[in-house]
């Protein structure tokens, strides 16, 4: 391995490359035995000559081909929801909606979930993932136990299940104390059995009373329904448990201990954006588009696109919807909102503010009918008025005047070419008498001529006068030249 | 010299509202008459139909122009309402104004102070491209607070402002009940509930509020109506409520009114534009009268004409507005004055929008709704959608596509007819007029002819067979020709949907008899085309800059790669690579008239020295030695192919390894994109279009064929499968048993039904899985099907599996079938049947033959995918729509940033690095290989050269003709 010399560095970095493209060419000198100085020269220019010419090009109108690399593979994928990848346990819409989903920015997606990573201690030790297990998991009261309303007595007998509250580290007494605080009740405990009956005792308050204590939620995050916890094998290392969860609340979860922050996360983008900001979102929304298309076998998107679509979902701070209410609702251009959805509206609205169109955009201009601003449109030439000429265009030969200033008649012989009937061939003097006589003298005439009009003359049969005509007009080609 | 109008470009389009004095500044006439038509057929002076708007029928002139139909656009009449209406589209505005403007003096109901800063606002939100909707929404909230105009000289008292949708508004005041008297007694009287209570005595009332007795005995008794102030004395007296709610109609003329007198600065401070639109403008007094050719009548057959919808509802109006002014001059009572009122707004309104909510739609006699104004700019079909930013062209040409695999990927063949039609216009100068002389001789329907011959004055003579001869005498130097297609042309060429910018590519003409657009199959992946009744379109191009950047940059070959995953989308397909796999995977020999033949649609035209002599002393090539003739000497590669095995190419040798899918095929074949990076354009062009040639040589020479014997399996391998099928029955059996017996043990989150679903889907998948391996098995190699599924030509193991072993479990919705009748999917079953047979597993294959139960569930599952297959075409259109009309002005700019229209950045560096997705392979990070580069850098003399011709690939181009032997014969032209 050679050393990399501070010069060699020097010229690394005077390069105009990415800082990937920097490392990949350090890293490369360090490989080679031996580099020279003017050697590492050449080679760090001769990389960025080609990474000069694998740029996008200016002008170039990537919002356009971007959107087509993602909306094209849509027609591939399917509608159904499948199951997540490897958790059988959960589904997750997958495929054409949950893209749809996406992009529309829904604040909440239809089944939205979280991929929780532990920390250390907890991602190896399966008693201490459960017990963040239960942190997690909503535990209303029937997962607990059993209810069952007492219409003689006018209460609710609560069997709390002694092995479910040992599992989920509860205690008795602190669903007692739970069912105190927050309902107003008569309570009674015995053991594992409470008793709860309404204050005012009539028929409605008792119903009402079981249906608040079901969803009632003890321990963990209510809006999680259900967490799975599974050990997962990411290379080499023996594995770890990572918890897959229905419901999302990635504000709460992520402050429960033995969760590591840096790798959970969440399907519901909006949330990323309330708790890590919008550049987190902006990542998010990469990585949700990059794996619905995965898990469609789609995975040959390139994923610059999806970075497109991202920044212009997040380019203002906050996350903006691809479509009228979003990225297009909001554009300058009152024809091209016109032209996209609710066309009367956006008229109206225009009218009254007194909305000035500019016409910058696209569809603006389709619609005037003036050239696009984007691409070979939004180039112009201007030319240098004067007697200056660039070097390079300089006394070179000027183009000859053709020989003969007058062009000749191609209805005479004596044209650009001599041309006798008997050079066509097949045809000897007999059958050139009868041609001429019949007036075709040239090799136009015979052209025009039908075969028909060929046929008629002695001596040709049908199958002659198509090929005669054939020559004919090959000759004709080449004379053209 | 041509006239020609100078050339006027539109810079912007300011939106507004019109005063009704410009209607009738701009109006042609005043519409007074509700008829069209006389009975002589003449259209009616002062009518809807009037000359001066324009016109219609060929061969009159208009009044106000002097021009023709054709050429006169139309100009706008006006009808003067008898009575201000309401524009249905501004009520909401209508609404917010009244209710943030004082109802006396119009001022806005905003202190001096509240008014600091709200200017700037508007500013702020329009430099950041905000709707002015966000900061007026703001405005309203705050005069909401306002009871009393804030205005120290007016502070009249407002009212809340009731809208009734669409165009009615009232103003509810609070009035005093008529019933003032009583309610006035019950206060007094003392509080029955409450004993400590003596009620109130006239005298103590006086006192409280500090009237005179005998006006509060007169209140009492209903001789006086108490005054504003003593009644809100009276009722803080005694605390009760005198007043009712009383809803107050407002005019369309009372709010017209009001809204005249509210001044610039404070409209400003709601949003609105006071130079562009004031807000009595929104109040209509003067109805402008579209023209003539915006609704243009139609003659039926029988002679009787049909008259546009706006027109009936431009009839309509008037008839009520005649009828309304007549009412009004005889002095008709105020409700049936106040009746017109309503039916003439009905009418207006309809005219504007017919599709408001709450208002019946304005019908044809047949029925059917009228599409009024709003109706006509929405939606698809409407004005902005369907006709200004989808134009119809001239130029184009459609019809059916048919394969031709003697064309090059470039070009594409014309029918005779269609190049005849379209045409490309020529500048006659010195060194063409001899050609152009032959093409007028030609005449319109003779193929290499002309249609038109313009003068240098702007005159257009149309060619005819019998002008034809003397016109190719008479044109000069400096007139125009449009002449018929050529071969060599170029034309753009679209296949529908056009989801991807290779569905629009530039191709070559190639004129050809019959009647089909033919194409190399090559080019059906970027068009995803087949030929099953296909139709494209072509459009001729017509002038020099569109035809250079349609060479430049849209050409077929230009296209190869695509941009969505950095690979060529162009390459081998179907034939091509069973054609490859057959001449390079057992490596087969052939002699020289074999070899000869083989490469004889290719430029090769002397083989290589031969690899051996066989017994018979016969000269030999192998099959990969002759694919190697088509690659570039200086390629060297090595990937793994669909095969399983490594393809080795070393100095544009083939050493080892089958060329199939991977190597060549469209999508990512190794080879075709290794050429396009490296070699360029052209040279991939060349490639691929000698592959598909040697590779249809190829297959001929073997000959490739399938059949149904081609996928029966000899009988032994049946008895396998049918254990295996009896097997998993078995297997089934006893899940269910067990989870009859409740002894199944649930998946988390599962139920024990659904758990029970999933292991029987699992055993059934497998059981499909291993009779497929066992039909498998029993195929030998040169198998039809096995060949196509492993080089990755068409169909895949799954089929050939479906074919020839089972055809495995129908799926609904990703379950078991499990719908139909009660509790079982078929009568033939008995209820709560779960056994893999009720539930759509199909044992049988297509061969052996379904059953017709198996059948019936097979539909269920095809149907299924039928349906999504419809729902999604329709999602997905509409995700590409939006994404690309958010995205769509998006360009990079020369500092490599990405920007929008109003220069917003959108991103600093496309994809963070800057590099074209075209050019970066999805699968590698980073396109740019540093080592390689050093490595041929230090070693010159082994690596390769570099990429072929960087700028202008039309510079090095030459005709693209599939025969690659003409690029030497006749040089650039």
């Amino acid at each position: 391995m050679a050393k990399v010399t501070s010069a060699i560095q020097e010229i690394v970095s005077s390069k105009d490359l990415p800082v990937r493209l920097k490392e990949d060419l350090i890293s490369t000198f360090q490989e080679l035995d031996k580099v020279t100085k003017t050697q590492a020269q050449s080679i760090a220019t001769e990389v960025e000559l080609v990474y000069l010419r694998s740029r996008v090009e200016p002008l170039e109108p990537v919002g356009t081909v971007s959107a087509q690399s993602i909306g094209e593979p849509g027609t591939q994928m399917t509608m159904n929801t499948f199951h997540y990848a490897g958790v059988a346990e959960i589904d997750v819409t997958q495929g054409l909606p949950r893209l749809i989903e996406i992009v529309d920015a829904r604040r909440n997606p239809k089944t939205p979930t979280m991929t929780i990573y532990l920390e250390d201690d907890y991602a190896h030790d399966q008693e201490k993932a459960y017990s963040a297990v239960w942190e997690i998991e909503a535990s209303p009261l029937i997962s607990l136990g059993t209810i069952s309303t007492d219409l003689e007595e006018m209460h609710l007998k609560i069997n709390l299940n002694k092995k479910t509250l040992i599992t989920r580290g509860m205690k008795p007494d602190q669903v007692a104390a739970k069912i105190e605080e927050k309902l107003d009740v008569n309570l009674t405990r015995k053991g594992h059995k409470i008793i709860v009956a309404p204050t005012t005792t009539t028929f409605r308050e008792l119903l009402q009373l079981v249906s608040t204590l079901r969803t009632l939620v003890f321990k963990g995050i209510e809006s999680i329904d259900r967490v799975v916890l599974r050990k997962e094998v990411f290379g080499d290392a023996e594995g770890e448990f990572v918890l897959y969860t229905e419901g999302s609340a990635f504000e709460k979860v992520l402050k429960i201990e033995g969760v590591d922050a840096t790798r959970t996360t969440t399907n519901n983008i909006h949330e990323i954006n309330q708790t890590l900001g919008i550049e987190a979102a902006r990542e998010a929304i990469i990585n949700e588009t990059k794996s619905t298309l995965d898990g469609q076998g789609l995975d040959d998107v390139n994923v610059r696109h999806l970075m497109l679509v991202s920044d212009m979902m997040t380019s203002t701070g906050a996350i903006e919807s691809i479509g009228r209410h979003g990225v297009s609702g909001t554009k300058g251009s009152v024809l091209a909102r016109a032209a996209f959805e609710v066309t009367v509206n956006h008229l109206i609205e225009a009218a009254v503010y007194g909305e000035k169109d500019d016409l910058k955009g696209v569809t603006e201009n389709v619609i005037v009918g003036k050239p696009i601003k984007l691409g070979t449109g939004d180039v112009s030439l201007r030319m240098r008025h004067g007697s200056h000429v660039p070097p390079g265009l300089k006394k070179k030969s000027k183009p000859k005047p053709p020989p003969s200033p007058k062009t000749p008649d191609p209805t005479t012989e004596s044209g650009q070419f001599t041309f006798k009937l008997t050079d066509l061939p097949g045809v000897g003097p007999k059958k050139a008498e009868a041609l001429s006589e019949a007036g075709f003298t040239t090799l136009e005439s015979l052209s025009n001529a039908s075969e028909d009009d060929l046929c008629a003359l002695p001596g040709i049969s049908t199958s002659y006068a198509n090929k005669l005509k054939s020559t004919i007009e090959t000759l004709l080609k080449q004379n053209k030249k | 010299m041509r006239t020609i109008q100078t050339p006027k470009e539109i810079k912007s389009i300011t939106f507004g509202l019109m005063d009704p004095d410009e209607y009738r500044e701009m109006s042609a006439t005043k519409v007074i008459t509700a008829d069209t038509y006389d009975d002589d057929g003449f259209p009616i002076d002062m009518g809807l139909m009037d000359p001066r708007l324009g016109v219609i029928d060929p061969g009159l002139e208009c009044r106000t122009c002097g021009q023709r139909a054709g050429s006169c656009n139309g100009h706008f009449g006006h009808i003067e309402l008898a009575a201000p209406v309401i524009h249905v589209s501004f009520s909401k505005l209508i609404r917010r104004l009244l209710r943030t403007t004082c109802r006396k003096c119009s001022r806005i109901l905003l202190t001096d102070e509240e008014k600091v800063g709200i200017k700037e606002n508007y500013k702020r939100a329009s430099t950041l491209i905000l709707s002015p909707e966000t900061v007026a929404k703001d405005i309203v909230r705050m005069t909401k607070k306002h009871d009393l105009c804030p205005h120290p000289d007016c502070g009249a008292p407002q009212y809340d402002i009731q809208h009734e949708k669409p165009t009615t508004f009232y103003e509810v005041q609070d009035v005093l009940s008529i019933d003032y008297p009583n309610l006035i007694l019950e206060a007094m009287q003392p509080d029955p509930e409450d004993e400590t209570s003596t009620g109130v005595s006239p005298q103590e009332l006086s006192e409280l509020t500090k009237m005179p007795l005998d006006r509060i005995n007169q209140i009492i008794s209903g001789e006086f109506r108490p005054l504003e102030e003593n009644r809100i004395a009276i009722q803080k007296a005694l605390k009760t409520n005198l007043t009712v709610k009383d809803a107050n109609k407002l005019m369309p003329s009372e709010i017209r009114d009001w809204f005249e007198d509210i001044p610039n600065d404070d409209l400003e401070l709601l949003g609105i534009d006071p130079i562009h639109s004031r807000p009595e403008c929104m109040i209509l007094t003067v109805l402008p009268v579209p023209p003539v050719t915006t609704r243009p009548s139609i003659t039926l057959d029988n002679g009787q004409r049909s008259e546009d919808d706006l027109t009936h509802k431009l009839v309509d109006i008037i008839r009520i507005n005649q009828r309304f002014m007549e009412n009004r001059e005889a002095g008709a009572p105020q409700l049936i004055i106040e009746d017109l009122w309503e039916l003439l707004q009905y009418h207006v309104t309809t005219f504007m929008d017919n599709e408001i909510s709450g208002t019946p739609p304005a019908r044809h006699r047949s029925g059917r709704p009228l599409k009024t104004l709003s109706q006509r700019l929405k939606g698809k079909e409407g004005r902005f959608r369907g006709s200004l930013s989808g134009k119809r062209v001239n130029f184009s040409a459609r019809t059916v596509i048919s394969p031709d695999p003697t064309l090059s990927l470039n070009e594409v063949g014309v029918p005779e007819a269609v190049a005849i039609e379209m045409t490309q216009t020529m500048i006659i100068n010195d060194s063409n007029m001899a050609l152009v002389r032959l093409y007028i001789q030609n005449g319109p329907y003779v193929h290499p002819g002309a249609n038109y011959v313009t003068r240098e004055d702007g005159r257009r003579l149309k060619v005819t067979e019998k002008n034809c001869t003397e016109l190719a005498e008479r044109i000069e130097v400096g007139w125009t020709v449009n002449r018929h297609l050529i071969d060599g042309d170029i034309v753009l060429f679209n296949r529908q949907p056009s989801l991807h910018r290779m569905s629009i590519m530039a191709h070559e003409v190639v004129v050809m008899p019959h009647k089909t657009f033919r194409l190399n199959t090559v080019v059906c992946p970027p068009y995803n085309a087949d030929f099953d009744g296909d139709e494209m379109n072509l459009h001729a191009l017509q002038n020099e800059e569109a035809r250079a950047e349609a060479r430049v940059l849209m050409r077929v070959q230009e296209q190869i790669l695509s941009p969505r995953f950095g690979e060529n989308i162009i390459g081998a397909i179907q034939d091509h690579i069973t054609g490859t796999y057959l001449l390079t995977h057992e490596n087969p020999s052939f002699n020289e008239t074999q070899a000869l033949d083989l490469l004889r649609t290719t430029s090769i035209d002397e083989l290589p020295p031969a690899d051996f002599v066989g017994d018979d002393g016969i000269e030999r090539w192998y099959g990969r030695t002759i694919f190697s003739e088509l690659l570039p000497r200086q390629l060297d590669l090595e990937f793994s192919s669909s095969v399983g095995d490594t393809v080795v190419i070393q100095s544009g040798q083939l050493i080892g390894g089958t060329i199939d899918e991977k190597g060549v095929g469209a999508f990512g074949g190794v080879i075709v994109d290794t050429i396009f990076k490296k070699f360029g354009s052209n040279r991939a062009r060349v490639f691929i279009n000698e592959v598909s040639g040697l590779a249809m040589r190829a297959i001929m020479h073997f000959g490739f064929s399938i059949g149904i014997d081609d996928e029966s399996i000899p009988k032994t391998a049946q008895g396998q499968i049918n254990e295996a099928i009896i097997d998993a029955h078995q297997q089934v059996a006893t899940l269910i048993q067990s989870y009859e017996d409740g002894e199944l043990e649930s998946l988390p989150g599962r139920n024990e039904l659904e758990t029970l679903e999933l292991k029987i889907m699992g055993v059934l998948g497998e059981t499909r899985n291993t009779a497929g391996t066992i039909a498998e098995q029993n195929f030998p190699d040169i198998n039809p099907a096995v060949i196509m599924a492993q080089s990755g030509a068409r169909g895949s193991l799954l089929n050939l599996t479906q074919m020839a072993a089972a055809v495995g479990q129908q799926a609904v919705r990703g379950e078991r079938i499990n719908r139909g009748y009660e509790d079982r999917t078929l009568s033939h079953f008995p209820r709560n049947d779960l056994t893999a047979p009720a539930r759509g597993f199909v044992e049988n294959s297509y061969t052996t033959g379904l059953t017709p139960t198996e059948f019936f569930f097979h539909a269920m599952g095809g149907r299924e995918g039928l349906v999504d297959t419809a729902v999604r075409t329709s999602k997905s259109g509409y995700l590409q729509r939006r994404l690309i009309n958010a995205l769509s002005e998006l360009e990079v700019q020369y500092d490599g940033t990405i920007r929008d229209s109003n220069n917003r950045i959108i991103q600093f560096e496309f994809g963070e690095d800057g590099l074209s997705p075209t050019l970066v392979s999805h699968s590698s990070d980073f396109s740019i290989n540093v080592s390689e580069i050093a490595q041929r850098v230090l070693h010159p003399e082994t690596s390769p050269p570099q990429v072929e011709g960087v700028g202008f690939s039309v510079r090095s181009g030459g005709p693209t003709r599939l025969s690659e032997h003409d690029d030497s014969s006749k040089g650039g032209n």
